[in-house]
């Protein structure tokens, strides 16, 4: 199986592989032979329908569910994730839908929560100096440190989820459906922090449903479909639509086309499509 | 309080965190009075509806009754404030995670039952006495939280469960009699009724308090300047120790020409400090924040929810049965209407009135001091227009949806202001 050459990739190969990920729950098959590859400095966008397995797959990485099949390797290393702790141990941090911050706790309050220094006489001016810090570095419109989450919008929220994603230091960060229910500027203003975090040099997932917010900053489009690879697509090159067949399962098509493709490249022809050689089939 | 002023300052600068190397130094009061604005309007009340409604009560009752504002009566407004002021403490704790105890009352009376049977019926010391009571309110608290954290039943169905049953146990416990009294010369009552701080002790006390409110912020100042972010300025600083220096030093002259300050209040003021240190600067104390804010968030930062809760329950019921033993202790008698009638819903109430929100994770400690002062204002001022218990009951009603409808309104705001 040869790892998909993305644009950004480092020379040491893709910092988180999966290989023949399955996982089903009873007689339910949510994941069958999954394969997928981040390295760092890459965002990699996973689409496809509702039910496709999109979010049990980000649960195997997070540590919620084991996978029944298949490798993670982390690092050149073979790896088990069996709690969420130990995701974040590994440093795969995961940034969910509903994002888990208390609105009654300011910025501060909340980036810290669970981890904050010094538990009998909080150390709050340095917690503040990190916290400026790293909204600082991601260059976030926070209005200030000092306001209770319940004031801020829902971009800002998300803002301060990956913040606070960020502090235990990960290497790849999952993002779960981060522009959902934002407004346009808002999901700019996301948008810019995961590109933010692509310049970091972290290992960006980013689930959604909104092709033009994958085309307009993931670099490679992982798509999945009823529970299987159904495509590695460059972003940059790939069409909408073609994406869109893929996730609907106008796939058919889609495979042969692609197939088509390939033996036209194989034959030397021009392959300016965009399709590249991709570790399904 | 020090806390609310260097959040200010804090968020004076109302540019963008953007620039971490923000300005030192103080933000100027107009920037201040802005950011408190701001925080008005997102619905964070603070104590400023309290403040004026006892401003308010105060000025109403001294022109009804000319007594009211009296030395002797402040004096003895502040004692009868102490033991359901105990009890309102614990109920914060309750609140902040969300719960509530409708049975602090019965906890407390049937705490004072134990304590005076052990004292008197069976002899034993008043410090074995004490102890005991408050170590079975704190066994309970603990039956409670292993309930609702095991069964998931809800915390107002058990407590109310708790109402019932332990006023039965108290009943049964004070026998066919119905009513103990404790010797008028044993500490607990003399602590309760007649100890009293002598007058340049209680100055002293005063000064120290001032001088350490000047030291802690002169010193969490200079390491937010070292670290160069926005700090209290010095003069502001000195302000706030000077006009605690006055303000208490005034009070303490004040009820020094009748009495003075009981011990009793003051082991209630040492409560409250202590606990506002622990809400306010303590990871325990954001955890239950966090916990009355959004269960699911603090179990996903790792914080152990159940524990949280179960610290909460054994404060509350612990602090409950302390109560109950400094009432008994005023009283001089622990009897069958001990912890009944108004003493659980005064407590709550308080709690609430202080500003501690019925829907969990917003309030403190400083609640349950001005909640009771406001509640026992009410009281105290009825009673002295010789208006019995009738009209004290509606009144104090009155108060407590007034403070209630006032929290579910700032709660609508902020909701409205964070959707914004």
């Amino acid at each position: 199986m040869s790892p998909s050459p993305t644009p950004t990739a480092g020379a040491a190969g893709p910092l988180l592989s999966l290989r023949g990920i399955s996982k089903s729950f009873g007689a339910v098959a949510a994941l069958t032979d999954v394969s997928l590859d981040v390295s760092a400095g890459e965002v990699v966008a996973l689409v496809g329908d509702n039910g496709a397995g999109k979010s049990t797959l980000v649960k195997v990485l997070s540590g919620v569910h084991r996978p029944d099949a298949g490798t993670i390797t982390f690092e050149s290393r073979e790896v088990t994730v069996p709690t969420p702790a130990a995701a974040q141990q590994l440093g795969i941090a995961t940034v969910f839908q509903d994002l888990a911050l208390c609105e009654n706790l300011n910025v501060i309050e909340n980036l810290f929560l669970g981890r904050e220094l010094r538990a009998l006489r909080l150390d709050d001016v340095r917690m503040e100096v990190r916290a400026r810090e790293l909204l600082a570095q991601l260059s976030a419109k926070i209005p200030a440190v000092e306001v209770p989450v319940a004031a801020l919008s829902g971009g800002q929220r998300q803002t301060v989820a990956i913040a606070r994603s960020l502090l235990g230091d990960p290497k790849i960060i999952i993002l779960d459906e981060p522009t959902a229910a934002l407004g346009v500027a808002q999901t700019a203003e996301v948008l810019n922090l995961i590109e933010r975090l692509r310049e970091r040099g972290h290992g960006v997932i980013m689930i959604s449903h909104n092709m033009a917010d994958v085309q307009a900053v993931a670099d490679t489009v992982a798509v999945l479909r009823l529970g299987r690879n159904n495509g590695v697509f460059d972003a940059r090159t790939a069409s909408g639509e073609e994406l869109v067949a893929a996730i609907t399962g106008a796939g058919d098509n889609v495979v042969a086309r692609r197939t088509a493709a390939r033996a036209a490249a194989r034959a030397g022809a021009a392959a300016g499509t965009g399709d590249e050689g991709t570790d399904d089939e | 309080m020090s806390d609310t002023t260097t959040r200010d300052a804090a968020a004076a600068p109302p540019a963008k965190t953007a620039a971490p190397a923000g300005t030192p130094g103080d933000g100027g009061p107009r920037a201040r009075l802005a950011a408190a604005g701001a925080r008005l309007r997102g619905g964070d009340l603070g104590v400023a509806p309290v403040v004026a409604g006892l401003v308010v009560i105060w000025t109403v009752m001294q022109i009804l009754n000319p007594i009211f504002l009296s030395s002797a009566n402040l004096v003895n407004l502040l004692l009868e404030c102490v033991p359901v002021g105990v009890i309102a403490l614990g109920v914060v704790f309750m609140l902040l995670v969300g719960q509530i105890d409708l049975s602090v009352g019965s906890i407390s009376g049937l705490s004072a039952a134990v304590t005076a049977v052990l004292f008197v019926d069976r002899g034993m010391p008043a410090w074995t006495a004490i102890l005991a009571a408050v170590a079975l309110g704190a066994a309970v608290g603990w039956c409670y939280a292993q309930v609702f954290n095991r069964l998931g039943v809800p915390s107002f169905v058990i407590s109310l469960a708790g109402l019932l049953g332990f006023l039965g146990l108290q009943l049964w416990i004070l026998g066919p009699n119905g009513s103990i009294n404790l010797p008028f010369d044993s500490w607990p009552v003399t602590f309760a009724q007649l100890a009293f701080v002598p007058p340049w002790l209680a100055y002293a006390l005063v000064a120290a308090g001032a001088a350490a409110l000047y030291w802690t912020g002169h010193l969490r100042a200079a390491e937010r300047r070292r670290a160069e972010l926005p700090a209290t300025g010095e003069r502001t600083l000195i302000l706030r120790s000077v006009a605690l220096l006055a303000g208490l030093g005034l009070a303490v002259w004040y009820l020094n020409r009748d009495r003075g300050v009981g011990w009793m209040f003051v082991l209630f003021l040492g409560l409250v400090l202590a606990a506002h240190y622990a809400l306010s600067r303590t990871k325990y104390g954001k955890s239950l924040y966090a916990v009355g804010g959004n269960v699911e968030a603090a179990r996903r930062a790792g914080i152990d929810v159940q524990r949280i809760y179960t610290s909460a329950f054994v404060l509350c019921t612990s602090l409950a049965a302390l109560g109950g033993v400094l009432a008994a202790s005023r009283l001089a008698a622990a009897n069958q209407s001990s912890g009944t009638g108004d003493v659980n819903l005064n407590a709550i109430a308080a709690a609430v009135i202080g500003g501690t929100s019925l829907f969990g994770g917003r309030g403190g400690a400083f609640a349950a001091l001005l909640g009771i002062v406001v509640i026992q204002s009410i009281s105290n001022g009825l009673t002295l227009l010789n208006l019995d218990s009738s009209y004290r009951f509606m009144v104090t009603g009155a108060v407590l949806m007034l403070a209630v409808a006032l929290d579910s309104a700032a709660r609508r705001s902020r909701r409205s202001h964070g959707r914004a």
